[in-house]
């Protein structure tokens, strides 16, 4: 491989593509240098749960034929990796659980589908929290993600694992994952850009679910250019899934370029309270004034229920969870108790042995939520509180154009801090859950550092105004550096 | 604590959880702390609001009643843990 091969991790998507248009390399190249580099760091970071090398190679071949012929796809040659919750084909499909260890997906997930046809290269399977319960990957069957700022730190969850590799430059994009901030809570922590689409805007079929009217997948990348290039790709209608949405997908690369001039920014008081952290503070307001000064117009706003948003949410998504769990049973697919007395003592065991304790909390504060004499008092409380908190927004996006403000309440933490305590970690996702509940989207993009660790800039906006978030994430970009620092030990 | 290990040992068996004994005050202690913590809705002023199921408050689309796939049922099968005969075994229910 020649001199500039050496360097071809640093490259984001963007640039590996016109690196491949104009045959500087080939993907076989770039393929080679990628898993070279999560050989020689991915266990470390403990970021993949499988690495699918030959596989990759030959894909990357094929792509390089395509090139040849004239047949190139918009990701044609570009390595990517999924998080472990995507079915893939003839591949382990864990989602970070016992229960599904043994796993291989008969059929590929939407995403996984639509991403190959256009030409992207799958190096592996990312590690993540069990079945996207968790805020710091530490819920993982395999074993807790590092983050490559600092490897005693958490990464986020759930989709850690595939945070740490885009962070750590092991591979220039990965998709993820956001129930309540799994896509964009460990993107902040890792220095890296986290998309959640709309709710219904990217198909959800082959997605192990967690929480049905929550779950979308989404994109973890180095700039909001390379976000909108996936999403172009990954989005749009799929009839075999019930919610997805039936409404054309915008050029989202073309929607980049516009000035901000005129566009109202909604600050919400309610995100500046006791619990942010102060230097998370200080680099928001900084993120903020640059993008007044691009023309932007502040206006501070009240989301008079958000306070609600983390109860709602722990009623709502345990729930769903509980139901979808349900398929679990040690009979179709997945781990199996030894021995087992009789047909319940299978369920009960299989369950007990394949689940890991956050998702048997989850399971369980579920079931009671929706048990008889609770139903009303919980979840159908949940459901009623759900929807003043989307009205909040919906009056919100009357008068302002986007929400900007923290995507986290700190900087990445040490593994092990937030373990004992089931609620100090859901708090995590305290600026990220209303998001979901509404159905919006969001992004999570690097606006600087507390004390050398990354800090995220939460943009939320309307259904389906992606193309707005992703403008507003670029031009950001195009006026400050944040996105392009890496940790020293992986430049 | 708002759950006591009673409590928790019948959601454990209507979610077919097995909990080992000694667990279940651990388990017990962590769901309480949960389930006081969402307590906090109870205070909401919802009445009149109508429950949200669907974020676009959508409704299911229907699809024409055809078959769409074709029999897979050897694929599907090879990840079960014990087949016969196209059949998933269980142990025996009905003696």
């Amino acid at each position: 491989m020649s001199g500039a091969g050496a360097a071809l991790h640093r490259r984001t998507l963007s640039e590996l593509a016109r690196g491949l248009a104009h045959e500087e390399f080939t993907a076989r190249e770039l393929t080679e240098a990628l898993l070279a580099r999560v050989e020689s760091y991915g266990k470390d970071l403990n970021a993949f749960i499988t690495v699918t090398a030959e596989r990759a190679l030959q894909h990357a071949e094929r792509a390089d034929t395509a090139r040849r012929n004239g047949d190139a796809g918009a990701l044609n040659g570009l390595p990517i990796v999924h998080k472990d919750l995507f079915c893939t084909r003839g591949v382990l499909t864990t989602c970070g659980s016992r229960i599904l260890g043994n796993f291989v997906s008969p059929y590929d997930a939407t995403v996984v589908a639509k991403l190959r046809l256009a030409g992207a290269i799958m190096l592996g399977k990312t590690n993540m929290d069990e079945f996207a319960m968790g805020s710091s990957n530490e819920t993982s069957y395999f074993g807790p993600v590092k983050n490559p700022w600092d490897l005693a730190l958490s990464p986020g969850g759930s989709s850690g694992g595939s945070a740490a590799a885009v962070a750590a430059r092991l591979v220039p994009a990965a998709t993820g994952t956001d129930t309540g901030g799994s896509i964009r809570q460990p993107a902040a922590l890792t220095g890296t850009v986290g998309l959640k689409p709309t709710y219904g805007r990217v198909s959800r079929y082959g997605m192990v679910a967690f929480a049905s009217s929550l779950d979308q997948a989404g994109v973890i990348a180095r700039s909001a250019e390379d976000a909108a290039m996936l999403l172009q790709e990954m989005a749009g209608f799929d009839r075999r899934d019930s919610t997805s949405v039936d409404q054309p997908v915008p050029d989202y690369r073309a929607a980049i370029g516009a000035s901000l001039k005129g566009m109202k920014i909604g600050i919400v008081r309610q995100h500046f309270d006791a619990g942010l952290d102060p230097e998370c503070e200080a680099r928001i307001r900084e993120a903020l004034a640059v993008l007044e000064g691009e023309g932007a117009t502040l206006r501070e706003i009240d989301l008079p229920n958000i306070g609600l948003s983390v109860p709602t949410y722990y009623v709502v998504a345990p729930a769903e969870c509980s139901s979808n769990m349900s398929r679990f049973d040690g009979v179709r697919f997945g781990h199996r108790a030894e021995n087992p007395r009789d047909l319940s003592d299978l369920y009960c065991r299989s369950r007990g042995e394949g689940f890991g304790a956050e998702v048997q909390r989850r399971i369980m504060t579920g079931t009671y939520v929706l048990s008889a004499g609770y139903y009303d008092a919980y979840y159908l409380k949940a459901q009623k509180v759900r929807q003043l908190i989307s009205r909040d927004f919906r009056d919100a996006f009357s008068s302002v154009d986007l929400i900007a403000g923290p995507t986290a309440p700190t900087t990445a933490f040490a593994l092990g801090e937030k373990t004992d305590d089931p609620i100090t970690m859901y708090l995590n996702d305290i600026y990220t859950i209303g998001a979901n509940l509404a159905g919006l989207p969001g992004v999570s993009v690097p606006c600087g550092f507390a004390a050398g660790l990354p800090v995220g800039l939460h943009l939320v906006g309307p259904h389906f105004a992606e193309d707005r978030l992703l403008n507003c994430a670029h031009q950001y970009q195009q006026h400050s550096d944040w996105h392009t620092h890496c940790p020293e030990a992986y430049a | 604590m708002s759950l006591s290990k009673d409590q928790v040992q019948h959601i454990a068996t209507l979610a077919r959880l097995e909990i080992a004994d000694e667990e279940l005050s651990e388990v017990a202690e962590k769901l309480s702390r949960i389930v006081d913590f969402v307590d906090q809705l109870q205070a909401a002023p919802t009445d009149d609001v109508e429950p949200m199921a669907h974020p676009l408050n959508q409704t299911q689309r229907l699809r024409p009643d055809e078959v769409t796939e074709h029999d897979q049922r050897d694929t599907f099968q090879a990840n079960a843990p014990a087949v016969q005969d196209g059949l998933y075994l269980v142990p025996k229910v009905i003696e």
